[in-house]
């Protein structure tokens, strides 16, 4: 990856400089009060090396991530806008591109999102005008050829480095690298992939992306997170689409007492962030840790991630 | 549904027929232009949802890609994905949304790896579907070259030179 940086960001320049990346998820608020969010943030500021605004993730409202981009790019903090293809088409996708980027949004992760029937409103209608794939090649064609995908120009094109999402873990296993290789070939400039609670199956994974020659090509940011507890690992595992926890991680909380397994799942996560670290094509790590967002500075130092790069610029 | 089922669990004998069929139209096509795409499509229509409905559940697009993602069709996904499959596919294989029915994109991956001469076009980017073409005969729409036509700006971005190195020159 040796062609010109494609933002001022944050996150792309200390990955380009080699730097093993932490980003984190927001707990997005339910709740109209600017403070909740800009609290989360000044907890998070220096463990972290950016922070991802979800867009209705698990299909459930909240704060939307463009305005919480709004309220964290005032404060200079380097951001992730995530858009999913669920709720909104293209013309409005598009519009927010440009809005978010000209607020100083340097990363946009763009995922398909999860379906309405996961979230409480499963009335809503679905929209996904876009796949994550054509969603990356329009901000792309946007971002690199100055224009709307119709073609129409811009006058200034939004620079934003471009994220997806990648899941190993789930069916058609040896589809997966390929799939990688169609976002690489879509504009993915680097992944944050879903949980890893499986090494062994990630390690079978970047071998595929390495023999496909694609370590060269992406930034790889693992997913991980602490599991709150046996119960929230079982409902993880069975409600929430795409998270795959095998039987020894829940077995493992299962056997510990009820009082201690919140500090049992973040020991799970810091083992997992320090195997992961010694995979080959792993570029960082991507904590989720939602509503357990207090643990995140915990596990980034137990994980030996201390002291985060200086940031000496915005965005 | 018997019928339609027995055919979709053979993809080689499907692109095969998928070839002739193409070729057919080919042929057709000095007729199909004499008569007008819109009277051809007339009597095209009714022939194509009839048989593309028991064949493929198909959901008349009208940009037809059936043949690049494993002869299933893609408007199947609840998700509607021309670039599947999602993150969401469950550890069985099955789809997110409807827990009861295999993935379609795992389907499509499972039956591009029997097909012989399509197979490896599961790589390539499908554009956004055209929402105009909805419930338009996808076979006319393929001698109008109208299925063709993604928007203005999709065309423009170049391959990256690795992936067309490693994909799209050695599938060719």
């Amino acid at each position: 990856m040796t062609e010109s940086y494609k933002t001022m960001g944050h996150l792309e320049k200390i990955l380009r400089e080699g730097k093993f990346a932490v980003t984190t998820e927001l707990t997005p608020p339910d709740s109209a009060n600017p403070q909740e969010v800009f609290d989360e943030a000044a907890m998070l500021a220096n463990v972290v090396d950016a922070f991802n605004a979800t867009d209705g993730s698990g299909a459930h409202c909240h704060m939307s991530s463009i305005s919480i981009c709004s309220l964290l790019t005032r404060q200079s903090h380097p951001m992730v806008m995530q858009i999913s293809c669920r709720d909104r088409n293209r013309i409005a996708i598009q519009g927010d591109v440009l809005g978010a980027a000209a607020m100083g949004v340097s990363n946009i992760l763009c995922i398909s999102g999860d379906d309405v029937s996961a979230g409480d409103q499963p009335e809503a209608k679905r929209v996904f005008d876009f796949d994550s794939i054509q969603l990356l090649r329009t901000i792309r064609i946007m971002r690199d050829k100055g224009m709307f995908l119709s073609g129409r120009k811009l006058t200034e094109a939004p620079k934003v480095f471009l994220g997806a999402a990648s899941n190993p873990y789930m069916p058609p296993y040896d589809w997966r690298a390929l799939r990688l290789a169609k976002k690489i070939e879509a504009g993915a400039d680097f992944i944050q992939s879903q949980y890893c609670y499986d090494v062994p199956r990630l390690k079978t994974f970047m071998r595929q992306c390495g023999d496909l020659g694609l370590h060269e090509l992406v930034y790889y940011l693992v997913g991980v997170g602490p599991l709150r507890s046996e119960k929230a690992a079982e409902y993880m595992r069975t409600r929430v689409p795409g998270v795959h926890i095998p039987d020894e991680i829940v077995d493992r909380l299962g056997k510990t007492p009820k009082d201690r397994q919140k500090e049992e799942g973040k020991r799970i996560c810091v083992e997992i962030i320090e195997q992961v670290k010694e995979i080959e094509g792993v570029d960082g790590v991507h904590i989720m840790a939602y509503k357990q967002q207090e643990l995140v500075p915990e596990i980034v130092e137990e994980a030996g991630l201390l002291p985060r790069p200086l940031r000496d610029n915005g965005g | 549904m018997g019928l339609g089922r027995w055919i979709r669990d053979k993809p080689a004998f499907l692109e095969r027929a998928y070839q002739v069929s193409y070729a057919t139209i080919k042929w057709l096509r000095p007729l199909i232009l004499k008569l007008g795409f819109k009277r051809a499509s007339r009597l095209i229509l009714p022939v194509e949802r009839f048989s593309k409905r028991l064949l493929f559940d198909c959901k008349m697009c009208g940009q037809c890609t059936l043949h690049e993602t494993g002869m299933v069709c893609p408007m199947t996904c609840p998700k509607h994905l021309r670039n599947g499959a999602c993150g969401g596919v469950r550890s069985n294989g099955n789809c997110e949304v409807i827990p009861e029915m295999r993935c379609v994109w795992v389907v499509a991956y499972e039956r591009a790896q029997d097909m012989q001469i399509f197979g490896p076009e599961m790589i390539s980017i499908k554009p956004p579907a055209n929402h105009t073409l909805t419930n338009s005969s996808a076979w006319i729409n393929k001698i109008s070259e109208l299925d063709q036509s993604a928007p203005k700006g999709w065309a423009e971005i170049p391959h990256n030179p690795v992936i067309e190195k490693k994909f799209l020159d050695e599938d060719s």
